[in-house]
């Protein structure tokens, strides 16, 4: 029996009341998560906050309990939230806008719409069989897991407003530039000619279509389950690692190679980024401890793009429909946006 | 009834194919599953978010796993 069939409220009352006091005990938590450790890290156990070690371990047990209890609320929330969209929704919603006008909706539904990216394949093919344009298509497949909702609930959680927009927006500036761009290379060409020729049968049945308030609870428990399941080893090396640096990492490590002073920074981080995959909660830490370590907020966020953005297991999977030249022009494309945006937010936040 | 589960084979439609098995067992109907992982065939149907269950030609749930509770609840009135 699953999580949340054995938590499955017999009543409406029972229901709200029940989500009402996981709300408190999450807010008690969170509240009390740093000056519980302190004490226990450093009046307990009596390990010195300005060593290396007290600071470092402080740092991991304080961070895995915040960044936990930010994931399990938000993903929750968001969840339970886009239940009441779907992807066949904004595939109506996106059937026969024009390009240009049809590339801004479709980033922004990118980001709202539920959507996982073992699904970017016969999503690609039903916007295209009902005639999407292939460019909006693709700022659809590139803000959803660019524009990420862990990685907006991390930013703010550890970051504050002013980053979250920031990332939010260049996210869908990218989405749309370059998905207008390939729209306009006229790449229908590299794409496998059996999309063209897929015809749509069957009736299209909305894939939330009426879920009840349980139902939608249901499926936010599950969400999270499923994704801490799936994270949490990349959470736990990620927060080991900006432990690590956080105590060990000499103070300027960072900063010489790597900081505002190198002109080829930003390139760098993305062109690591491409390649690596992880997710946007294993990323975060590392991104927090970098940024507490001098890093500028711009390389960062290319970084983080670069990681959520591009990865080469979707890569992989795109590749049954679009072929290699399309698929090298899409990132480099995505790739180029990345980049222009990392150093747009260090020239601009300085 | 022939069930078919569509889904390139990543864990959300290994999951929908376990459950799916769970609730024929429980109702006693006989059914064959078959796995359809070729993405034209997903696509004509109509499914865009994997995974698919189709039941008879007809697809009735699309886009994520369900409990195998529900999936009895989708099945009894069709297997009648």
């Amino acid at each position: 029996m699953s999580i949340a069939e054995r938590l499955r409220p017999t009543t409406a009352t029972r229901r709200w009341a029940g989500l009402g006091a996981a709300a408190v005990v999450w807010t008690v938590l969170y509240a009390v998560n740093l000056p519980l450790w302190s004490w226990l890290v450093y009046d307990v156990v009596g390990l010195d906050p300005a060593s290396r070690l007290g600071s470092g371990v402080h740092f991991f047990v304080y961070d895995s309990v915040k960044i936990l209890l930010l994931l399990v609320g938000i993903i929750f929330l968001v969840t339970v939230l886009r239940s009441f969209m779907s992807v066949e929704r904004t595939r109506a919603l996106l059937g026969g806008r024009r390009e240009g006008v049809g590339n801004v909706m479709a980033a922004g539904l990118g980001v709202v719409t539920p959507f996982c990216s073992c699904s970017a394949v016969p999503a690609f093919i039903g916007f295209v069989a009902a005639g999407v344009p292939v460019g909006v298509t693709l700022s659809f497949l590139i803000a959803s897991p660019l524009v990420n909702e862990v990685a907006i609930a991390l930013l703010f959680g550890l970051f504050g407003l002013g980053p979250t927009l920031l990332y939010v927006g260049a996210g869908l500036v990218i989405a749309i530039v370059a998905g207008y761009v390939l729209g306009r290379l006229k790449v229908e060409r590299w794409i496998e000619p059996f999309v063209f020729e897929t015809r749509l049968g069957g009736q299209v049945i909305d894939s939330t279509a009426g879920l009840t308030w349980d139902d939608r609870i249901q499926m936010g428990i599950e969400e999270v389950a499923t994704i801490l399941r799936k994270i949490w080893p990349y959470l736990l090396v990620g927060i080991g690692l900006g432990a690590a640096i956080h105590g060990w990492a000499p103070e300027d490590f960072f900063t010489r190679y790597a900081g505002a002073g190198n002109p080829f920074a930003v390139l760098i981080a993305v062109l690591i980024g491409i390649p690596l995959y992880s997710n946007a909660a294993g990323i975060m830490p590392l991104v927090e401890a970098l940024h507490d370590n001098g890093l500028p907020m711009g390389t960062l966020l290319a970084f983080m793009m670069a990681v959520v953005a591009l990865s080469l297991p979707e890569l992989i999977l795109l590749r049954r429909v679009l072929k290699p030249p399309l698929i090298a022009t899409f990132v480099a494309v995505t790739g180029t946006g990345i980049v222009a945006v990392g150093y747009l937010f260090n020239a601009v936040l300085g | 009834m022939i069930i078919k589960i569509l889904g390139p084979g990543c864990t959300n439609c290994v999951n929908l194919e376990r459950v799916t098995r769970e609730a024929v067992a429980d109702l006693g109907i006989a059914a064959t599953i078959e796995k359809v992982t070729d993405y034209p065939t997903i696509a004509g149907f109509g499914v865009m978010s994997t995974p698919g269950l189709v039941v008879d030609g007809k697809v009735i749930l699309s886009g994520r796993v369900p409990t195998a509770a529900h999936v009895r609840e989708l099945l009894a009135p069709l297997a009648s």
